[in-house]
């Protein structure tokens, strides 16, 4: 074998070259170990994004989420009041750089023209559900008086479900979910949550051209 | 079952067989030739309308590209058709698509202009895949433009059919899919104002056959009206005053800062300005795998290539500094090693034109949005004026520093010493004998290593290497288009074996189209940088690090391509200067040593202090 013979087969040394502290530095201490970016509490944060209505955009908005790391709660779209501008509503847990990043990342979107995380803004924030409830003749009395105290809306009824709407903010829609639980859930779906602003301020306002 | 022959699988006679080729001269021959003429004038007639077609080719004439790489395919042939009617743009066929790509991306490396390379469906564009992804990671201005089967036939599963749009759009700065002839102008338009706006990237354009068939009268948008199209994309260019107030003060009570020069100096064409500023403060200039040539490395003030495999001097004073003023780089893994152990007494001035890359990696303590150029012109005026003898005593010892590790890892292993020829002597001496005014392209591994620190860069985009994806078969597609990019420079593209033999087919482009690029192969008959890993860090299993290759100056010659080898130093200059005297490509086969380790070494997942200088006891 022809090569380096310092390194054929030779035990291993300890790496070498730990470098001293400058003159400048506390020689007697290990320096301290260099902050990461975030690493904070995690929560959920609320991103609202304005985008150009254009083909593929909601594929770029979660092709980049799923690439970049982020794992997105609930995301809901829809048109605005202007022709060609969409509304994406995304909520996703994580510490407040990280989704400082994800908005950041999402600014990297040539369709994209405004990103705001809302989460510290007085907003309301409301989803809506769907929920059919299994129910028989015995305790469909008990489960409307539970709807009608939730301030759900019976929009079906049959001979043993029926279809309860609910809108409210996430843990509204949770807790009437756990308390219906019990009769039975045949089917249940989210529009996940939409998220406004209060007071005077629009994001929509700035995006208009 | 019996099969029964019929008179037809006979051999039919010479005097019955009738060929489709008529004997020249013949009255046959003659009635073919106009025929065949007639065919095309149908097919092509002179004073034709204004095709999706014609509209690519006007787009890349008033983008000012000159050349372009491609490959024709079946539902990109409509833009083949067109393409004899206009000269202006040179088309280089490529052997393969990724070669085409990586030579778009050498050609926007060394000009600074949009790269374009060009491919058909299905295949063929998968194969610019890689290209794209590399241009992606390193921020390369390129357009790849792709044909795609028929609007009608999209979601077909038809003929080369893929849906690449959706493959390249996690991979591009913006991707577009054209279905209507009347969109390609302004696509056009946008794409390569995004592609070299800002930070630069990659963006696709894929355009279905029957666009580029479709008349269209749609007119080319101005610059003004492309940028009011694009309301979501607005590079932040200037950067805001009173961070750059927050910089200055972090650089007046600075004692031992260090400037970290990044591709962003290269891409804002702010070499000169980073001297300017360098000079002003005295700050030395530290650079990484991209950077390279930001600054001369002749220049006092040049300190050395980071990261890890940089130099240990450089690393050293990253370590001990307690300002770091990041320009146009990201904090790569590759250059801060363990992020926890990362430059531990250093405040962070982060000067990027992507508010992404802040913050990303490394959390920072001033942060600025901005062009490296605009800004170091904006704080140039603001700091303070040093004078050298004000920091003599920290330059002195970063000179010591520099000193004690260029003297103990120069010639890394010192193989050559003992006969063997080592590559970074072969690389050292290519930058010598073309006087460091050549560009030269690396590939990936060692070689790309040796090339970025001992060659001795003097220019700016002198340095093309795949650094953020590390794409094998890089360097002789992207050799390349650098030098058609720039024709006034000798152009270098070196190798290893292993990536050598990924892209070799474009021999037969650099040998058809007469580009003059220099290839010197360094045969280690190895995957050096795998072998070196499996050595240090999976305790010498070799598994697969053996790469036997063919006889390299039979393969060069195959191809017409002057081939000449050198197996020890002492013929290293003669091949080199014999490969410098050949007007058009040439090879150099160097047998380099077989087991020549990079160092130091930065063992991935630890620090910059925890450096691999030697191995295996032995003197070096």
């Amino acid at each position: 074998m022809s090569g380096n013979p310092a390194s054929n087969g030779k035990a291993p040394i300890e790496a070498v070259g730990g470098l001293p502290a400058p003159a400048s530095g506390p020689a007697h201490i290990a320096p301290p170990a260099r902050a990461l970016p975030g690493g904070g509490e995690t929560r959920r944060h609320t991103l609202i994004a304005i985008v150009l209505d254009k083909p593929g955009v909601l594929n770029r908005v979660s092709s980049l989420m799923r690439a970049r790391n982020f794992n997105i709660d609930s995301l809901a779209v829809s048109h605005t009041d202007q022709p060609d501008v969409s509304r994406m509503t995304i909520t996703l847990h994580g510490d407040d750089v990280a989704v400082e990043q994800a908005a950041k990342q999402l600014y990297r979107l040539i369709d994209v023209l405004k990103v705001q995380d809302v989460t510290s803004e007085p907003t309301v924030d409301h989803e809506l559900a769907l929920v059919k409830i299994r129910a028989t003749d015995s305790n469909r009395a008990e489960i409307l008086t539970i709807v009608d105290l939730s301030k759900g809306r019976v929009i079906d009824l049959a001979a043993e479900s029926v279809i309860v709407e609910v809108t409210g903010s996430e843990p509204e829609i949770d807790a009437f979910v756990a308390l219906v639980r019990g009769y039975g859930i045949k089917e249940l779906v989210r529009t996940g949550a939409v998220v406004m602003s209060r007071g005077s301020n629009s994001i929509e306002e700035a995006t208009k051209r | 079952m019996t099969v029964t022959r019929g008179e037809a699988t006979k051999p039919p006679s010479p005097e019955t067989r009738r060929s489709h080729v008529p004997g020249d001269g013949t009255a046959g021959a003659a009635a073919v030739e106009r025929a065949r003429k007639a065919m095309l004038d149908d097919a092509r007639p002179r004073r034709r309308t204004r095709i999706g077609a014609d509209v690519v080719c006007e787009a890349l004439i008033r983008q000012g590209v000159d050349v372009f790489f491609s490959y024709p395919g079946g539902v990109i042939l409509p833009l083949y058709d067109v393409l004899g009617d206009y000269p202006e743009v040179r088309h280089i066929l490529v052997r393969h698509e990724q070669g085409g790509a990586h030579a778009a991306d050498g050609y926007a490396r060394v000009t600074g202009r949009v790269g374009v390379c060009m491919g058909t469906s299905g295949p063929g564009a998968t194969n610019l895949v890689t290209g794209i992804g590399t241009a992606l990671l390193d921020s390369i201005p390129m357009v790849a433009i792709t044909g795609n089967v028929p609007g009608v036939l999209i979601g077909k599963d038809a003929f080369q059919e893929i849906d690449i749009n959706g493959i390249t759009l996690p991979m591009t700065k913006h991707n577009y899919l054209v279905r209507n002839a009347d969109d390609l102008p302004r696509v056009f338009a946008e794409a390569f104002h995004i592609a070299r706006t800002g930070r630069p990237g990659p963006v696709h354009i894929d355009i279905t056959k029957d666009a580029l068939q479709q008349e269209t009268n749609a007119e080319h948008p101005t610059e003004e009206q492309v940028i009011a199209g694009l309301p979501g994309f607005r590079p932040n260019m200037d950067a805001n005053g009173r961070q750059l107030k927050l910089a200055v003060a972090e650089i007046a009570k600075a004692k031992r800062p260090v400037i970290l020069a990044g591709h962003g100096v290269l891409h804002a064409e702010a070499w000169d300005d980073l001297v300017a500023f360098a000079e002003k403060t005295q700050i030395p200039v530290a650079h990484t795998l991209l950077g390279v040539g930001a600054i001369s490395e002749d220049h006092p003030l040049s300190y050395g290539f980071m990261g890890m495999h940089g130099w240990k001097h450089v690393n050293r004073a990253i370590q001990s500094a307690d300002l770091l003023i990041a320009i146009g780089m990201r904090f790569d893994d590759r250059v801060t090693g363990n992020v926890r152990t990362y430059a531990p007494y250093a405040r962070i001035v982060h000067v990027d034109i992507d508010p992404a890359e802040i913050g990303k990696n490394v959390a920072v303590e001033v942060p600025i949005v901005g062009d490296a150029g605009r800004v170091l012109r904006a704080l140039l005026p603001m700091v303070d004026a040093v004078e050298p003898a004000a920091r003599a005593p920290y330059l002195e010892e970063l000179a010591e520093w520099r000193r004690e590790s260029e003297a103990s890892s120069w010639h890394g292993s010192g193989a050559w010493r003992d006969g063997l020829l080592s590559a970074d002597y072969v690389v050292a001496r290519i930058g010598e004998l073309s006087e460091h005014k050549a560009t030269y392209v690396a590939d990936v591994g060692q070689n790309q290593m040796w090339l970025a620190r001992y060659t001795g860069f003097r220019e700016p985009n002198s340095h093309v290497s795949s650094g953020g994806l590390g794409t094998m078969g890089f360097s002789v597609p992207a050799a390349m288009g650098a030098a058609l990019g720039r024709p006034d420079r000798e152009t270098w593209a070196i190798t290893g074996d292993g990536g050598f033999q990924m892209t070799s087919q474009e021999l037969m482009t650099l040998v058809a189209d007469k580009i003059p690029v220099k290839i010197a192969l360094l045969d280690n008959k190895k995957l050096g940088m795998i072998r070196q890993w499996q050595e240090i860090i999976y305790a010498g299993n070799y598994h697969s690090a053996s790469l036997p290759g063919p006889d390299f100056a039979k393969l060069a010659d195959a191809y017409g391509i002057p081939a000449f080898r050198a197996q020890t130093p002492d013929q290293v200059d003669d091949a080199i200067r014999a490969a410098q005297a050949v007007d058009g490509p040439a090879l150099i086969w160097f047998e380099i040593a077989e087991e020549q380790n990079i160092f130091p070494m930065m063992p991935a997942g630890k620090g910059l202090s925890d450096l691999i200088e030697k191995w295996g006891g032995a003197d070096e």
